[in-house]
């Protein structure tokens, strides 16, 4: 048993973990330590990937190819590859990933558990889109081979399953053509939400890739939108990737109010004299905070809570607008705080968390219950409006939030395996 | 350790490799990982008893018929309970051969071609854990040992010739081996960092590498504590 830490840094329960280095070793393994949960590289925030007490199945020794067609984008991988890995394979042959969420140090099994999004959900929607096939272990020894028309079910319920149909052992994805590795982006400040809805609006048809940094101690709601599309520049060199780590966790958590306003009034007004064209590499475009190794431990020893929500479009504005009164009325504040429109596309999975609307994504310091208070009233308005909370980020949420944001729970626990069980699985459906 | 000295070999050019190992099916997916890698690469497998010496020279014999070798990377190993050894002569007999013997069998196997062709760079993995003997691991220790004095004399052997031989000194590495491991102790090393520095050792053709280098401190440290000290020591 050793101390397991989710991204969030929330807790450090005693698990036993186990190393799946070898695919035809997994059965095995499985059947000599059940009730576990497979865990791949632990970016995710909250419980999706702990069980704490029990067993932990790390994935991120299948880290293997297994084969890559270059002249139709079909990768087949096993479950522990980096996404980093499969981008920097691809990208010069001139595929990349059609859909990847902010950070490139997630592997292919978690992407699909949580059915990861990126600043393109309008264009391509989410990393479950890409998916062409599964290979999935039930913990009795079945294997399932599953995609969107075999076994179309098991897929659904796979693709933002959380990890709890079986485990998923390798899968085949479907690769998107791309010029080289450089994007053509913009930056375009905004004084509130207002501006920024009309940007998004005006955006979506144009920019592949849009997102927004929104300071959410302002009160109008002032941020700075970001907006890329592929580009073929190819005579520039390929920037250094310098790596810096955080070197200690700080006794308290370096984001706090005061820290806070000024950060965000220096990144805001840095960020609003570069504002404009730029082409940027895709690992600074899309993993900013990538080159920044365990930047977790800024928010100190008691770690942080991510809140990410979705509400529907037609009352986005309004709930989004609530949600930083609520923020801004509780004292608490977020850095990391992005705001983004989603495109009106069907999710693919029976617990995929985009659908259509406005997603906000914030960051707190966990100070207990002053924290749980806010995001109690935050829930309020996601409840009211018909949102859903992000299950890949989630530490706390209440179970009937859950059961009211998801409707097709019911349909999706048919598909649970018996034999798999994590924090968030028993907190959340009660086994 | 092995796989990802592999992974950076073929890494943007265009190699001829072959695999050796013990389990056809695991050596495979290594190879078709490898070709996903780098399609233009030659990646070829062969299966071979590690502890057979008939065996051993006929799989040596039958990769130097394709051509001259330039890297032997020398890596596998088992790390056995050192309770077991005690406890069990087979577990002791096999952790011997497995760590030690049987590398330099392999060596010894590709020495005498190296020597022949007077060219080629061999690498043999060694471990801190070779040093000194300590009673929480001395029969894999002992094993490891035997491959540092051996590693010494084909040095000697090979001096002012074509041939190099790299002896690398592993501190702890997250590898299969230790995963049962991981959680006590110190930090242990990344297989992957372990992996760039053996490439980089080979490249040079250095004598002796301990890698990370911060074992080369801790061990000369360890070799040189007298005996009083040493024996009150739980290590």
């Amino acid at each position: 048993m050793r101390p397991v830490s989710s991204w969030g840094r929330l807790s450090a329960s005693a698990h036993d973990v186990v190393s799946f280095n070898d695919p035809g070793q997994i059965a095995r393994l499985v059947a000599s330590h059940p009730g576990g949960i497979a865990h791949g590289n632990g970016r995710s925030y909250g419980d999706v990937c702990l069980n704490p007490e029990g067993v932990l199945w790390h994935t991120i020794g299948l880290d293997h190819f297994i084969a890559f067609d270059q002249s139709n984008g079909r990768l087949v991988c096993e479950a522990g590859v980096l996404l980093r890995d499969i981008q920097r394979l691809v990208i010069p042959y001139g595929w990349i990933l059609p859909v990847t969420p902010g950070t490139q140090l997630v592997t292919v099994g978690g992407a699909i558990a949580n059915d990861v999004h990126g600043k393109n959900h309008h264009v391509l929607g989410s990393f479950g889109d890409h998916v062409q096939r599964i290979r999935l272990l039930r913990t009795d020894g079945q294997s399932i081979e599953c995609g969107p028309q075999e076994q179309a079910d098991w897929f659904a319920a796979t693709v933002g399953g959380l990890g709890l149909t079986g485990i998923i052992v390798n899968a085949e994805i479907q690769l998107r053509r791309v010029a080289g590795p450089w994007l053509d982006t913009e930056t375009v400040p905004y004084a509130n939400l207002d501006e920024f809805f009309t940007l998004a609006d005006d955006s979506e048809a144009a920019w592949q890739h849009t997102v927004s940094w929104i300071d959410c101690i302002s009160a109008g709601g002032r941020g700075l939108f970001m907006r890329g599309n592929p580009t073929d520049v190819d005579d520039r060199p390929e920037p250094k990737g310098r790596k810096r780590t955080m070197p200690v966790v700080p006794p308290v958590s370096l984001v706090n109010p005061l820290s806070l306003r000024a950060f965000n009034m220096a990144y805001f007004n840095l960020k609003k004299w570069q504002a404009g064209r730029a082409v940027s590499h895709y690992e600074s475009f899309f993993y900013p905070l990538d080159n920044l190794l365990e930047w977790n431990r800024m928010y100190g020893p008691k770690g942080f809570f991510q809140y990410q929500s979705v509400v529907p479009r037609e009352v986005g504005q309004e709930a989004t607008q609530a949600m930083l009164a609520e923020i801004a009325r509780s004292g608490e504040g977020s850095f990391l705080a992005v705001l983004k429109t989603f495109g009106d596309r069907k999710p693919v999975g029976m617990l995929s968390f985009p659908q259509p609307g406005v997603t906000l994504a914030l960051d707190f310091p966990n100070k207990g219950d002053q924290t749980k208070k806010l995001f109690e009233r935050l829930d309020a308005i996601v409840r009211d409006t018909g949102g859903r909370i992000y299950l890949a980020k989630d530490a706390r949420m209440p179970r009937e939030l859950f059961e009211a944001g998801y409707p097709h729970l019911n349909e999706f626990i048919k598909y649970r395996d018996p034999g798999i069980s994590s924090g968030l699985s028993r907190r959340l459906m009660g086994s | 350790m092995a796989e990802h000295c592999a992974r950076l070999w073929v890494h943007g050019q265009s190699v001829d490799l072959t695999l050796v190992g013990r389990d056809a099916s695991r050596v495979e997916r290594v190879a078709a990982d490898l070709r996903v890698r780098s399609p233009q690469s030659e990646i070829r497998i062969v299966q071979s008893d590690f502890l057979d010496t008939k065996a051993i020279r006929s799989t040596v014999d039958a990769i130097v018929t394709q051509g001259d070798v330039d890297v032997v990377l020398i890596v596998h190993g088992s790390l056995p309970a050192q309770s077991e050894c005690q406890d069990n002569l087979e577990v002791c007999s096999d952790a011997l051969e497995v760590n030690g013997v049987s590398p330099v069998l392999f060596a010894e196997a590709f020495a005498k071609h190296m020597g022949k062709a007077n060219s080629g760079t061999l690498a043999l993995i060694g471990s801190v854990a070779g040093d000194r003997g300590r009673k929480s691991n001395y029969v894999y220790g002992a094993a490891k040992g035997m491959v540092t004095r051996y590693a010494q004399g084909l040095q000697h052997r090979f001096a002012g010739t074509g041939v190099k031989v790299v002896l690398i000194k592993p501190g702890p590495t997250e590898t299969p081996m230790t995963a049962h491991l991981k959680g006590q102790g110190p930090k242990m090393a990344s297989a992957e960092e372990v992996a760039q520095k053996i490439v980089d050792a080979v490249d040079r053709g250095q004598l002796v590498v301990y890698v990370p280098g911060k074992w080369a401190l801790i061990m000369m440290i360890i070799r040189h504590l007298p005996s009083f000290v040493f024996f009150r020591m739980n290590i």
